[in-house]
């Protein structure tokens, strides 16, 4: 299962204009909490909201659909957002938390959920989790490095970063710069070479552009809570859907952009138990289907 | 239940043949009987122990239809002299580190060792050392007592279940995994017990030192004393308030992955 279980895909965006506006694609993490927060699904959430410095998100427990608005739109770094899990649990008092999530950090997640073992009473308080899809993650600095000498832009004039159609896409004011992401490859962060996962097979919900049109976002909808909130939001006219596009700039896509994240980690991984290196996966030997998650 | 684990551990490793049709009546006999529990408190603080007691919805079931607690100083108010021998028990859960100049907790730890057919080293004190681990004597009640060690240093133990306090929810996913027999639950609580020696500079030495890191912020999450923060995507440790539980690595997505568990709880 190169996608990971899910019940559903789909196109999917949000249907307040707002939303579209700011957002990322379909503004379906953002539309989701939202709705979510409005019909008390959620009391909160944990997002990657806006630090002091541009670009660099800082992980922020929203209570209002403002403070999600405000942490729409991908930031293509770091944001720790496991870190304030226990902080909107305990400082912020929230009984259902929303959480946006990046695949590792999904699993970081569903690792505390099923062995809790320092950290209490907070694994029943997540109420709903937003999977983010992630082919890698870049340190900050690797970030401004790349902006500044691919793109030559200034870094503090970037008013969006996006990845598409094999480029990675700066937007200022009055220009749109952009590079092959072939020429981010060496700034990732290593620890994403071993990832088998794109698609946060272990979220709720599960959202990314790979295989959607421009402002539309290709969704998996996975456990029975997700299907309930995706539902709801649907019939509540806040989400609207499309199907999506079986052929080679749909769903073919996606899987064939999974398939060759996971076909890359498990070389990795292959080649890492090779020299004796630690890492929490098995080898390809060591199991049924050599690209599961395990 | 105890037979499925004893077996699972190899503890009862006698050949098939051996096994007269009089010891499978035992063992039958023993299925019907209520798990005897000790509870064994060395040097640790109680929180372990309270931390299991915060089981409210289960432990009044637990304590009197589900298992016997046959020895213990806060939970059964049965102590072990010369007099009353320690009793047989089928598990023990031991809390707080063993001091090697305490000459009762030593002659305690071994009795329980020889006493118990499971040990468990409950808690951080008694899996990981944790706090007692700075302990360098000098002090009143009794200056001499400086050496404070995991109890897995001392005599072997089956199952560790780590935390500062361990969670109430691990302690009743724990209970519940060894009333079913649940080995795949408890594969990582056996696994634990070869980690003695852990600090949050684990997740500098094991985890970003090792190109594993993600910047995922689960470390930093689960520090029970807020020793871990997150610094341009990665760990850092302030060492002052690091306790040496173990918590951060253990919780760590990328020092152990429980694939299947996961799938299983969320249904996938």
């Amino acid at each position: 299962m190169v996608l990971g279980t899910y019940k559903q895909i789909t196109l999917a965006r949000s249907t307040d204009k707002q939303i579209q506006k700011i957002s990322q694609d379909g503004g379906i993490a953002t539309g989701l909490l939202c709705f979510a927060l409005d019909e008390k699904i959620i009391d909160g959430a944990v997002v990657a909201g806006p630090s002091d410095e541009m670009w660099k998100p800082e992980p922020t427990v929203a209570l209002s659909s403002d403070e999600i608005m405000a942490a729409a739109g991908t930031k293509y770094t770091l944001s720790p957002n496991m870190w304030m899990v226990k902080e909107a649990v305990r400082q912020y008092g929230l009984e259902k938390a929303g959480i946006v999530t990046i695949p590792c950090q999904t699993m970081g997640l569903r690792k505390m959920q099923s062995y809790p073992i320092g950290v209490r009473f907070v694994a029943d308080k997540i109420a709903l989790d937003i999977g983010i899809c992630c082919t890698e993650n870049f340190p900050f600095e690797s970030l401004k490095t790349f902006i500044s000498a691919k793109a030559g832009v200034n870094f503090d004039l970037v008013e969006k970063m996006d990845i598409g159609k094999g480029k990675f896409w700066v937007k200022t004011q009055d220009d749109m710069i952009s590079f092959p992401i072939k020429e981010t490859h060496g700034y990732e962060q290593s620890g994403c070479k071993v990832c088998l996962d794109l698609v946060s097979e272990l979220s709720d919900i599960s959202t990314g552009s790979i295989g959607a049109p421009d402002d539309w976002s290709a969704v998996q909808v996975r456990t029975d809570i997700g299907e309930t909130v995706f539902n709801k939001a649907v019939d509540a006219g806040a989400i609207e859907l499309k199907p999506i596009d079986e052929g080679k700039f749909g769903l073919e896509m996606l899987t064939r952009l999974s398939k060759s994240k996971k076909e890359k980690a498990m070389k990795e991984i292959d080649r890492r138990k090779e020299l004796g290196l630690p890492v929490p996966y098995k080898a390809s030997s060591e199991k049924e289907d050599p690209l599961a998650n395990v | 239940m105890l037979a499925r684990i004893k077996e699972f551990l190899g503890m009862e490793a006698k050949p098939k043949e051996e096994a007269s049709q009089q010891e499978v009546e035992k063992v039958a006999e023993e299925e019907k009987t209520k798990p005897r529990i000790g509870y064994i408190h060395l040097s640790g603080c109680t929180g372990d122990a309270m931390s299991l007691t915060e089981n409210y919805d289960i432990l009044a079931p637990l304590l009197t239809e589900m298992v016997d607690i046959v020895y213990g100083q806060t939970l059964a108010d049965v102590w072990w002299d010369d007099e009353n021998p320690m009793p047989e028990m089928d598990l023990a859960l031991v809390e707080g580190s063993v001091c090697l100049q305490d000459e009762h907790s030593m002659k305690e730890l071994l009795e329980v060792r020889e006493k118990a057919g499971l040990v468990v080293a409950f808690g951080s004190c008694a899996a990981t050392g944790c706090f007692t681990r700075y302990s360098r004597g000098g002090q009143q009640a009794n200056p001499r007592h400086e050496s404070f060690v995991p109890i897995a240093d001392v005599v072997k133990v089956d199952l560790a279940m780590p935390g500062c306090p361990p969670s109430p929810e691990i302690i009743a996913k724990t209970v519940v995994a060894v009333i079913n027999g649940d080995m795949d639950y408890l594969q990582p609580m056996m696994d634990l017990v070869g980690y003695t020696e852990a600090c949050g500079c684990d997740l500098q030495l094991k985890v970003v030192n090792q190109a594993l890191c993600i910047g995922c912020g689960t470390c930093a999450m689960s520090c029970p004393t807020r020793a871990v923060t997150m610094t341009n995507g990665r760990p850092e440790v302030n060492s002052d308030r690091c306790v040496k539980c173990g918590v951060c690595y253990i919780q760590c997505p990328r020092s152990w992955w429980p694939a299947d568990r996961i799938n299983q709880d969320l249904g996938l």
